[in-house]
């Protein structure tokens, strides 16, 4: 743990730095698209300083200068397959949004979807030396905090402080200073295949930019569209992107559990290019201009060219109805849908207050696709867009976008992670001194 | 599984990606210092050496050199600009000549040449000279009007005689009174700082005629009116004008410089005294004298 301590460390350190400059990337790694923004602090949130105040949700303190996306090539699942063609994918997106920004950037916040997340509950408990609580104590039962042996070659990406509890009384957000015998935490951990996120890593260093961050996809995109109350009262967020389809549950502003279904929208597009035996590029384009979930009998009437160019008239001609397109697209949706509440399920979603499940991603731009939610996931589903942000373009604003969003609000306002507290004094330093001093005794 | 070494494929289409170079080679021309260094110290820098290296040879400074002198002499030297002779208004033939002389000029002359600030110094630097304004007029004339200074008494030292403006200034010294008659004659030093007074002075004595000889700066703080006759009026300090106004009016209602004075004394207003010249002392003595044997 303290080699991942030290990493982590480095990264936040060199996140301050970065916001020192003023100028910081975010980079989404999606499997359809690269997406960087390029963001400038411009002082401090004015706004946050007003008690309990934050209508702007923290993002009055920056603005997006650059923006761009590319499409993206060499990744899979949301995880990198070809490294070259990846770094090269990276490096038109972030120099298309230097441009854009017309400065240079250094420091680069990652996140993708894609590397197996697990999620752990864990929770600590220690006895307080004096009555109150210090920020040691804190540091303490983090630290104390029982980690399960989550595996060879995995790493852990967030690991949140969810709940402190003193005593009794649970619920407290912030223990320190406050009077007690026994402290107790609840800390969410979020491991993440090791290899992937090295590749990631090497690949931002081959572009000549510095990691200063690492998030999980479905973590950042929650954070954009779920709205404030959502997080507090509980929420999931099921991002549906290119690759992958990542979930996380929100709740109390905590995010308290993440999975990801290894399908999405391009498992659609590869469906209608096998079901229609079209390219993939036709197929993506159909399944954009064409596509839904709901077949009516209107449908059944509205023939789509499909294309093609192999010379032959009769191939070249084809076409199909809407309601057969539909018919491709829907049993993939619906599957994907099972599978998010499966893992809903399994994560015991049900037993929260509050069911709300809100819908973003690339994939949930599909028509009708909310009402074949409501039926699979519940009756409390709407369709998320990611938060507004100053000088965002418009050509970003969209769902696909949400996770490049929510990054600049993790970059801008970060959760206190368990490294940010500093590892607790040694108990083994303590024993030296007092072993000297038996030792002075003993033989003077 | 597609080929690691990608084959050129003429229907697929260009990667947009920035090549290596490129995008290191944007991102350094997004470097502050870097552009800074390009747009400014490059350029500086690349125009400083050639310079340097172009005239660090002597042929060279000199043929440049002598470019742009002969640029200069070309356009200097047109008959548009040069100053053929020299107009001078306002001033006496001899002051003219004075200035001819000191104006080193030789016509014909370029006006870029001609330093008309030191010129005008040099004239106004003349003794006779008021105030003089130089310009080139059209057609190349040097102009120059002068406003020479208009002597308004003659002053007498131990070195001569002087001309002397009404601001005190000495314009020109004088050989012989007779050619100066018609100004009045001053004597005494430091009578030039107070020509105003002495002019004063001379149209208040006025009224007394050919009979006043001259004034002097006595002790250089009071002046003195020098009559023929060794007659002599002491004014006082301040009010000298109203002093003399005063004796002038006595001696019209009751002639009393007709009579034998020697000094009409007026330095202390509150007692004028009058001093009888000594031969009159010793006649009314006489004739005291004369009537005292009478009675006895």
């Amino acid at each position: 743990m303290i080699e991942l301590y030290q990493s982590q460390r480095a990264m936040r350190s060199m996140r301050k730095a970065a916001m020192q400059r003023g100028v910081v990337a975010v980079l989404d790694v999606g499997t359809s698209k690269i997406a960087c923004l390029v963001l400038k602090f411009d002082g401090d949130d004015r706004v946050a300083e007003v008690e309990g105040i934050s209508s702007l949700a923290g993002q009055s303190g920056f603005r997006v200068i650059g923006a761009a996306s590319t499409r993206s090539r060499g990744v899979r699942y949301g995880e990198i397959s070809a490294m070259q063609e990846t770094e090269r994918a990276i490096r038109t997106a972030v120099q298309a949004a230097q441009k854009m920004a017309q400065v240079r950037v250094d420091h680069v916040i990652a996140c993708f979807s894609g590397a197996e997340p697990r999620s752990y509950g864990l929770d600590g408990r220690v006895e307080l030396e004096d009555n109150v609580v210090s920020e040691q104590d804190v540091a303490r039962v983090l630290a104390h905090c029982d980690v399960p042996d989550y595996g060879q070659g995995r790493e852990v990406l967030h690991a949140h402080p969810v709940n402190f509890s003193l005593d009794h009384r649970s619920g407290l957000s912030d223990p320190r200073g406050q009077m007690g015998n026994e402290l107790t935490c609840d800390m969410h951990m979020l491991t993440v295949d090791a290899t992937v996120v090295a590749n990631v890593a090497h690949c931002v260093k081959r572009c000549d930019l510095e990691l200063a961050g690492v998030a999980n996809s479905a973590y950042v995109s929650g954070l954009s569209a779920l709205v404030e109350d959502e997080q507090e009262l509980g929420a999931a967020c099921i991002d549906m992107g290119g690759g992958s389809t990542s979930v996380s549950i929100f709740m109390k502003k905590h995010m308290i559990y993440a999975d990801s279904v290894r399908m999405g929208g391009d498992h659609v597009t590869g469906d209608i290019s096998m079901g229609l035996q079209v390219p993939t590029t036709t197929a993506e384009r159909i399944k954009t201009l064409h596509g839904g979930v709901h077949a009516t009998g209107m449908d059944d009437r509205e023939m789509i060219e499909i294309g093609g160019d192999t010379g032959d008239w009769e191939h070249d001609r084809r076409t199909v109805s809407r309601a057969e397109l539909i018919g491709i697209i829907r049993p993939r949706v619906e599957e994907i849908l099972e599978e998010t509440r499966t893992r809903l399920d399994a994560a015991g979603f049900e037993h929260l207050p509050s069911q709300k499940i809100v819908l973003t991603g690339g994939a949930s731009q599909i028509p009708g696709l909310d009402t074949l939610a409501s039926r699979i996931l519940g009756q409390q589903v709407r369709l998320g867009r990611p938060m507004r942000v100053h000088g965002l373009p418009q050509a970003t604003t969209g769902p696909a976008f949400s996770s490049s969003v929510g990054m600049c609000l993790f970059a801008t306002r970060p959760q206190d992670e368990c490294w940010d507290f500093d590892l607790p004094v040694e108990r083994q330093s303590n024993r030296t001194i007092r072993k000297a001093v038996r030792w002075f005794k003993a033989n003077w | 599984m597609q080929p690691v070494k990608s084959r050129a494929q003429a229907n697929i289409r260009p990667d947009p990606a920035p090549s290596r170079l490129s995008y290191r080679f944007q991102r350094m021309m997004l470097t502050p210092l870097f552009r800074f260094g390009l747009r400014v110290v490059l350029p500086f820098t690349v125009m400083a050496t050639a310079t340097w290296m172009f005239f660090n040879d002597q042929d060279r400074r000199d043929h440049v050199s002598m470019l742009v002198d002969d640029m200069r002499t070309s356009i200097v030297e047109r008959p548009e600009f040069m100053v053929q002779t020299m107009a001078i208004d306002g001033a006496s033939d001899s002051v003219a000549e004075d200035i001819r002389e000191v104006l080193p000029i030789d016509f014909p002359m370029s006006s870029f040449d001609l330093d008309l600030d030191a010129m005008k110094d040099t004239i106004t630097g003349l003794s006779p000279v008021k105030s003089a304004t130089l310009r080139v007029r059209k057609g190349g004339v040097l102009q120059v009007n002068v406003v020479e200074r208009k002597p308004v008494l003659v002053w007498r030292l131990r070195d001569g005689l002087h001309l002397v403006d009404t601001e005190g200034y000495v314009v020109a010294q004088v050989a012989h009174r007779e050619e100066y008659n018609h100004l009045p004659l001053m004597a005494g030093e430091g009578a030039d700082s107070h020509t105003n007074e002495a002019l004063a002075l001379m149209k208040a004595a006025g009224p007394l005629g050919d009979r006043v000889r001259g004034i002097v700066r006595m002790g250089e703080r009071r002046w003195d009116v020098v009559m023929n006759r060794d007659q002599r009026i002491m004014l006082p300090e301040v009010g000298a004008v109203a002093a003399l106004e005063r004796v002038v009016a006595l001696s019209q209602v009751q002639e009393m410089l007709e009579r034998d004075l020697s000094v009409v004394d007026m330095r202390l207003g509150e007692r004028p005294t009058i001093r009888i010249a000594e031969r009159s002392v010793e006649a009314w003595w006489q004739i005291r004298h004369i009537q005292v044997r009478h009675e006895e």
